[in-house]
């Protein structure tokens, strides 16, 4: 075990390459609804329960199942309405479930990014040929089954090894070379994308999923009322916007349709992001067109910047 | 070690859902509905009327609401009883005031023990649905389902020979059901429960015994979870219930009618501090055209005669 994954360097906020978005724009806005597929009874991993209670655990699995047969349609209705492109983090058998809903997304040009198979099946205990096999399922479903080349990782239920970030680049090069498997949302790090130092010395970049404005966290863990979840998206937006004056910076709100899209929390949400669009200067984009703009305009920039302040933190007074 | 090979097998990876309890269906596939007098929301007021014994044993968990201290837990058991002896009757004031139709979940036992609360309910003419034995009577994966059919029936003949009702409607203890809950229930006779949350409107459940109708009451807008889980201030269940009320209602222009259900305790709502937030609530809603007041009973027979019509 590490005591530091070993995947970026310290890299000061203050003094870095200022990032450029298309347009001008001060910030990149992207939405991630989570489409999720959670198991009635999956097998039981020994590190991580699925389920608090004995099978069958309905108060968990049917409140997901609501996101699915209510949610969805209710968020792509807001999304649309404001001009935003989905950037969506998939359990990939949810293709195999409700096809329907995946339709749906592809009729809207959305962006799919793999969010493992199921979210009850966790990388915990998995060998390295295993979550190997489980990342690579996930990303030929989606080719399979929309034709894109999937860019993007989030572990199922944010469960990690210390080569999640590895066999997905590795996994994305075998797919579709450069065009697959070249950012990651696992790492909370920053306000900004960042470079990540992979095995393969692949170009991989880290983009902003903000943990502290995703529903879930905010409304499950962090138990915030809907309309005080709704002014702290603006509030986040806000103090991005006003930062991304002097260099790109990055917002992004995951959302679970069981969460997000409930009768009683949709409004704030709304409210939210009539206010965020109806500013001019932001790109409201996807993840996989974040990260591949960043790749190519500020990647090699990046690198060198961080590679100088080594430097300075190694030969310094 | 690795994991076991069964991890990354998956042979429930096909089209619907990993189980046959019900259908895969979207809502916004279906049929609209139109409720009576061609109302757009139906507003389902369902009253949690339970009782939470001092000597829990809380098997298989600790039911929500329960008991928390060492025994005798006075504090929690004396301020659920407040409800049932105080709170309750400032909800039937409220009720009346606005003109609402409740339905009202009794545990059995609660039923048992305050003849003289069932009965005013009796009379009010009001839905009653079964909730069970009592609050630590818990339906739940692994128990015997002997156990289980003695409890369903037991919980359902009392009621049914207390209230004088066929009692059609029930909603397990803390929500929870073993396997063989659906089954029990439908083979007792019950018509539609309240457990499972995945939808906004009815559906079709399949059991051994025919079929039940799921019917949908919101968890994530009751006053408990509200603000006993989520520690949200009254004020905020207020502002969620109006805004739920207002998205369905615009919802429903489109998509057809809706449910507006909200599950409420008097152990909760039922205090002088909150109380006038439950009226406040109740004079918003029913004040919005288009609003039909009615009992779970009377929204399930209005979903299913427009679903046995198509």
């Amino acid at each position: 075990m590490k005591a530091d994954p070993g995947f970026y360097d310290y890299w000061p906020y203050e003094g870095r390459p200022k990032i450029t978005w298309p347009g001008g724009a001060k910030l990149a806005f992207w939405v991630a609804p989570n489409i999720e597929y959670y198991e009635l009874d999956p097998p039981a991993n020994p590190q991580r329960k699925a389920w608090p209670q004995p099978h069958p655990a309905l108060p968990g699995y049917s409140i997901r199942d609501y996101g699915n047969r209510v949610g969805h349609v209710r968020q792509m209705d807001v999304l649309e309405k404001y001009g935003v492109r989905g950037s969506v983090s998939l359990s990939t058998a949810l293709c195999d479930h409700h096809p329907e809903i995946i339709e749906m997304c592809a009729e809207r040009n959305w962006e799919f990014f793999s969010h493992g198979i199921y979210n009850t099946r966790y990388t915990y205990g998995m060998s390295e040929e295993q979550e190997r096999d489980m990342i690579r399922d996930s990303m030929e479903s989606i080719n399979k089954h929309t034709g894109q080349h999937c860019a993007g990782y989030l572990a199922p239920a944010l469960s990690h090894s210390e080569k999640t970030l590895d066999l997905f680049a590795e996994a994305g090069t075998e797919l579709a070379g450069n065009d697959a498997g070249f950012y990651t949302c696992d790492l909370f790090h920053d306000d900004q994308p960042t470079p990540i130092s992979l095995r393969s010395n692949k170009q991989f970049v880290s983009i902003p999923y903000s943990l502290e404005m995703n529903d879930t966290i905010a409304y499950v863990v962090n138990k915030i009322e809907p309309r005080r979840y709704g002014q702290m998206l603006k509030d986040n937006f806000d103090r991005l916007y006003q930062e991304g004056a002097e260099s790109g910076t990055v917002m992004c709100i995951p959302t679970h349709n069981y969460q997000v899209s409930c009768p009683h929390r949709l409004k704030a949400f709304e409210e939210a992001l009539e206010y965020i669009t109806g500013h001019s200067d932001v790109w409201v984009t996807t993840g996989r067109d974040i990260a591949r703009h960043y790749i190519d305009n500020h990647y090699e920039s990046s690198v060198d910047d961080i590679a100088n302040r080594r430097e300075v933190t190694t030969d310094g007074p | 070690m690795a994991l076991d090979g069964s991890h990354l097998e998956y042979p429930h990876r096909s089209y619907g859902m990993d189980h046959e309890r019900y259908d895969w269906s979207m809502l916004s596939k279906r049929k609209p509905v139109t409720w009576p007098g061609d109302s757009k929301l139906a507003l389902w007021i369902n009253v949690g009327m339970q009782f939470y014994p001092l000597n829990q044993q809380g098997k298989p968990f600790a039911v929500p609401g329960g008991m928390t201290m060492p025994y005798p837990d006075l504090r929690h058991f004396s301020l659920r009883d407040y409800g049932n002896r105080v709170g309750i009757y400032r909800f039937l004031q409220a009720f009346d005031r606005y003109g609402v139709k409740p339905t009202f979940a009794f545990n059995t036992e609660l039923a048992e023990r305050a003849p003289y609360l069932l009965q005013r309910i009796v009379e009010r003419g009001d839905e009653i649905m079964c909730h069970g034995w009592n609050m630590d009577s818990l339906h739940y994966g692994g128990q015997s389902r002997e156990e289980e059919e003695t409890l369903v029936a037991r919980s359902l003949d009392r009621l049914r020979e207390l209230a004088g009702q066929p009692i059609q409607g029930w909603i397990s203890p803390a929500r929870n059901e073993s396997e063989n809950t659906p089954d029990i229930l439908a083979a007792n006779g019950i018509e539609y429960f309240c457990d499972w949350v995945n939808d906004d409107m009815p559906y079709a459940f399949n059991t051994g015994a025919g079929q039940l109708i799921a019917m949908p009451l919101s968890n994530e807008l009751e006053d408990r979870f509200v603000i006993m889980n989520n520690l949200h201030s009254e004020q905020s269940w207020l502002e969620q219930v109006c805004d739920a009320g207002d998205f369905l209602l615009l919802e429903a222009q489109s998509a057809g009618g809706r449910i507006l259900a909200l599950n409420i305790h008097p152990w909760m709502l039922g205090q002088p501090h909150r109380i006038a937030k439950l009226e406040a609530a109740l004079e918003y809603l029913t004040s919005l055209d288009g609003v039909w007041c009615a009992s779970a009973g009377d929204i399930r027979a209005a979903w299913l005669a427009q679903q046995q019509s198509q």
